[in-house]
């Protein structure tokens, strides 16, 4: 049945109830101004497609801030520029609500370029209703992205001039080049041919989003008597005759027929589906009791330090050893090289293996030193502790250190790895010397350790071999 | 009593008009006029002539405010009433 | 449930995922990245949202969207990326949104380098952004705090309608311990305020704008009391050999961490030393600090700073008792040997300061 009535739309409130001044009846729009004429369309196609209670408008900055004073929908009042943002936020948690995006020339060219073009090339499913009118109406008039060349604004008194201030930014235009959004068109709101455009517009791109299609973008022409200083009628003549000399009318992308539209599924787990999911299941955890070693004195609770080249497998050779602490329930810590320490490519890791509860994971006065290359060395034998131990590849380190209150114990780790197969898994000669020279761990919490730590478990069977090779090196 | 209507016309609230005069410039049977008064905000109105109206809607949607313009068309069912409290 | 050996910067998202977050919106920066690659690898396992924005600026937005829609939602960053992300803070304040913002910090002012600092304590915990706004403020010492903290603002959030950081530094971000994991939570969403495009919803407004200066100066003052509320009921900390103590340490984070080393050691030859770390930062134990000040003659606050948190010290004690500070910055971490030497300097001054008095 068509319409006989043309009236209010119900979507709109019937009192406008949050506007704090004396008329709760109008809008706060000054006369013949384009924002009412695109509200309408909007109320009018929410009620018409019996979705009010689905959406959600997001209000701009700019004379459009006070949507939420007429719309019974609803409403988030954002940040200059954010709305497509905010948009995306509640669009993505909530995909059965239709977002309305609604901003003006400065929020959505200006200070939101950025989130416009993202939110577009994302292919959000939002509506975005864009109101250009060529100037900041709400601040007082000031020029706008999209003010015409030789346009007076109150920052451009002498006309906007392009070597200043460059050309007006045709939006529809940028983002109908983009892949991803599904329909872009600019209407005019003016006359009874343009409104009757407007008005399909404004229902398509709507409709696109209930269809769960994607990205929809109206740029509408608007006037602002106020702020071009012209009377209502004149002003939509300006849009008409000048306005769209700059800024075409038309369809610049639609692809609603071809794309295929989204299935937004919620996806409910279980608290054991959860744990699974995120990897906290213990599954991966043995509950396998170790037997630890007896451990000499001086060795018990170390505080190690590991440091070499970058590539040597320094940060894994601490996480072994923590990992494998760990499984032999001591508490344990593994810090990275990270801030100064780690110029000229070297790395290292602090590990701490220990009784007592771990005050500081940071190790500044290392009780055992596993150091793969020279710098290393040089850099941290001074900071070993009194009667700690160093161990110190030397089939790359050419100097031996000279401090004689310490342990020290050459392994040619890296020629020990290149004859059993690779150079690469020196640092699992250096671990595995320091812990048969140690037995601070055991082999076998090692070697599970390793299958916990390394993600390619087939590197593991050379890992093994290479640990073997450090524990009867040392023996 | 419900009636419906042999012919269309528009309703405008005078208190919801800024005076804009869209609807006026729109209209494509020149039935619309700018009134001599004023409303409680000093606007002077758009008026209804009173007659000639062809129900085509041009001015809803011409018109910035929600409430201010109802057009009934032609086959609308509507209270008696209606047609007297202009 | 056993322990696991994890990254602190990937406990923190599990411990979003147990708490029910189902939405992370971020920006790659180096300390922090971790905290967005396992969100991008694990949110869309739980049914979850993972977005990288097109900047920080977007991130916190998006944010501010999604927490509007009553979920639990987060984002992370690193200490110049918090600063791009204020803007929305401040209005999530306003507007009363419940949402997590996790810091992991690194060096400033500027570019400065990614090498852990504790310089964005003023930024989050004094504001950062414009108007009169506080945030709850988490600060954790531990993967296991990593987790646990996470897991907490959450509730924070909610209870109080307001952003909730976790403050971290470099450090603590990329240290592994072992974690044991809390149990997963099924959160409802409160249909009273938030929009999430039902009928039950359709009249709320999430909004931090009120025109009429009567109106916003009754806003502020009712977020005013809800800031009352939470610095009776929310002050966490820990006190460590106090309660004898004639010197108070005072740090937090991977600084506490050390000083507990410190007291340790310096316990161990016969010095009255104590620790008080701060884990909220945003309430500030204030309370605690007047009491220690009580028996303890000095506090010595330690940062990765060139000393932020020992103003909030100094205005706790607010003349009580004399306070000191060490900083080190720029990446530098000071050694527990490093502190014990400038501890055992005041104990001496201390001494010399009892004797004069005698």
């Amino acid at each position: 049945m068509a319409t006989t009535i043309l009236k209010k739309p119900g979507t709109f409130y019937e009192v406008f109830t949050r506007k704090p001044d004396a008329d709760k009846i109008n809008t706060h729009y000054c006369p013949g101004c384009g924002h009412g004429k695109l509200h309408k369309l909007i109320a009018e196609a929410i009620e018409d497609f019996g979705i009010q209670d689905r959406v959600i408008i997001i209000n701009p900055v700019g004379c459009s801030v006070f949507l939420y004073y007429y719309f019974d929908t609803g409403h988030i009042q954002v940040a200059h520029g954010r709305a497509p943002a905010v948009a995306t936020g509640i669009k993505r948690v909530h995909p059965h609500s239709i977002v309305i995006s609604y901003q003006g020339d400065g929020d959505l060219a200006a200070i939101g370029g950025n989130e416009i073009l993202h939110a577009a090339n994302r292919g959000e499913h939002i509506t975005v209703f864009f109101v250009n009118n060529a100037i900041y109406g709400m601040t007082g008039g000031q020029m706008a992205p999209t003010t015409l060349p030789g346009m007076k604004t109150t920052t451009t008194p002498r006309g906007r001039d392009i070597r200043n201030e460059g050309y007006p930014l045709k939006m529809a235009e940028l983002i109908a080049t983009l892949d991803a959004p599904v329909y872009v068109e600019r209407v005019a709101l003016t006359d009874a041919k343009n409104m009757a455009r407007a008005r399909k517009a404004v229902r398509k791109a709507i409709q696109i989003q209930m269809e769960n299609k994607g990205f929809a973008f109206v740029e509408a022409l608007s006037a602002c008597p106020t702020g071009w200083g012209m009377n209502p009628p004149d002003a939509e003549k300006w849009i008409n005759e000048v306005m769209t000399k700059y800024f075409p009318l038309g369809v610049f992308k639609d692809i609603s027929d071809k794309v295929e539209p989204v299935k937004f599924e919620k996806k409910v787990l279980s608290p054991e589906e959860i744990k699974k999911a995120i990897g906290v299941d213990g599954e991966t955890l043995t509950m396998k009791k170790y037997q630890r070693n007896i451990v000499a004195e001086k060795y018990k609770n170390p505080k190690i330090k590991v440091a070499g080249f970058g590539g040597q497998g320094i940060l894994l050779l601490g996480l072994v050893l923590a990992q494998a602490g760990m499984l032999e329930e001591y508490n344990v810590s593994w810090l990275p090289s990270y801030g100064p320490e780690m110029r000229g490519g070297t790395a290292n890791c602090h590990v701490n293996i220990s009784e007592f509860e771990i005050a500081s994971p940071l190790v500044s006065i290392p009780t055992a030193l596993i150091v793969m290359n020279r710098p290393s060395l040089e850099k941290f034998e001074p900071t070993v502790k009194s009667g700690g131990l160093i161990i110190y590849d030397n089939s790359l380190i050419d100097i031996e250190p000279s401090r004689k209150d310490v342990e020290v114990i050459p392994v040619p780790a890296t020629k020990i790895a290149d004859d059993i197969g690779s150079t690469k898994v020196a640092n699992m000669v250096m671990l595995g010397a320091y812990i048969g020279y140690t037995g601070i761990l055991t082999k076998e919490s090692v070697f599970d350790a390793l299958d916990i730590v390394v993600k390619r478990k087939e590197l593991n069977e050379l890992n093994r071999r290479a640990i073997e090779a450090g524990i009867e090196y040392v023996m | 009593m419900q009636i419906t209507l042999q012919k269309a016309f528009i309703k405008i609230n005078k208190e919801q008009c800024k005076g804009c005069t869209l609807c006026i410039e729109t209209c494509p049977v020149d039935v619309l006029k700018i009134s001599d008064k004023f409303n409680s905000r000093g606007y002077h109105y758009a008026e209804y002539v009173g007659d000639g109206c062809t129900g085509c809607g041009v001015c809803f949607y011409a018109c910035p405010e929600p409430g201010a313009i109802t057009v009934y068309k032609r086959g609308a069912v509507v209270d008696e009433e209606i047609l007297t409290l202009n | 449930m056993a322990k696991q050996l994890m990254k602190g910067n990937e406990a923190v998202v599990r411990g979003a995922i147990l708490a029910g977050c189902r939405a992370f919106f971020g920006y790659p920066i180096t300390p922090a990245s971790e905290i967005a690659e396992a969100a991008s690898l694990l949110m869309p396992e739980v049914g979850g949202v993972f977005i990288q924005a097109e900047s920080e600026v977007a991130a916190i937005n998006m944010l501010f969207g999604a927490a509007s829609g009553g979920v639990r939602a987060m984002t992370a960053s690193s200490s110049p990326g918090i600063s791009l992300m204020q803007e929305g803070v401040s209005y999530a304040a306003g507007a009363e949104l419940p949402m997590v913002i996790v810091d992991i910090m690194r060096g400033g002012p500027g570019l400065g380098n990614i090498a852990p600092e504790q310089g964005d304590y003023y930024q989050v915990v004094k504001g950062g952004g414009h108007g009169n706004y506080k945030v709850i403020v988490l600060a954790p010492n531990s993967v296991q705090e990593m987790c646990d903290l996470t897991y907490l603002a959450f509730d924070l959030a909610e209870k109080y309608r307001t952003p909730v950081y976790v403050l971290a530094d470099g450090f603590i971000g990329q240290m592994v311990e072992p974690v044991e994991f809390p149990e997963p939570k099924f959160p409802e969403i409160d249909k009273s305020w938030c929009v999430d495009g039902t009928a039950e919803t359709r009249h709320n407004l999430i909004t931090s704008i009120y025109l009429a200066p009567e109106e916003l100066e009754q806003h502020n003052l009712r977020l005013k009391e809800k800031y009352e509320r939470i610095k009776r009921n929310e002050v966490r900390y820990e006190a460590y050999k106090t309660e004898d103590a004639e010197v108070i340490l005072v740090g937090y984070g991977i600084v506490s961490r050390i000083l507990k080393s410190v007291v340790d050691i310096m316990r161990e030859d016969g010095y009255k030393v104590g620790l008080l770390r701060p884990i909220t930062l945003f309430p500030f134990p204030e309370e605690k600090i007047r009491e220690l000040a009580k028996t303890a003659s000095l506090f010595f606050v330690v940062e990765l700073s060139t000393g932020q948190m020992v103003d909030d010290v100094k205005l706790a004690l607010n003349g009580m008792c004399e306070v000191r500070f060490y900083g080190r910055c720029g990446g530098m971490v000071p050694s527990a040997e490093e502190i014990i030497e400038q501890v055992k300097n005041v104990f001496k001054e201390v001494e010399k300061e009892i004797e004069h008095q005698k």
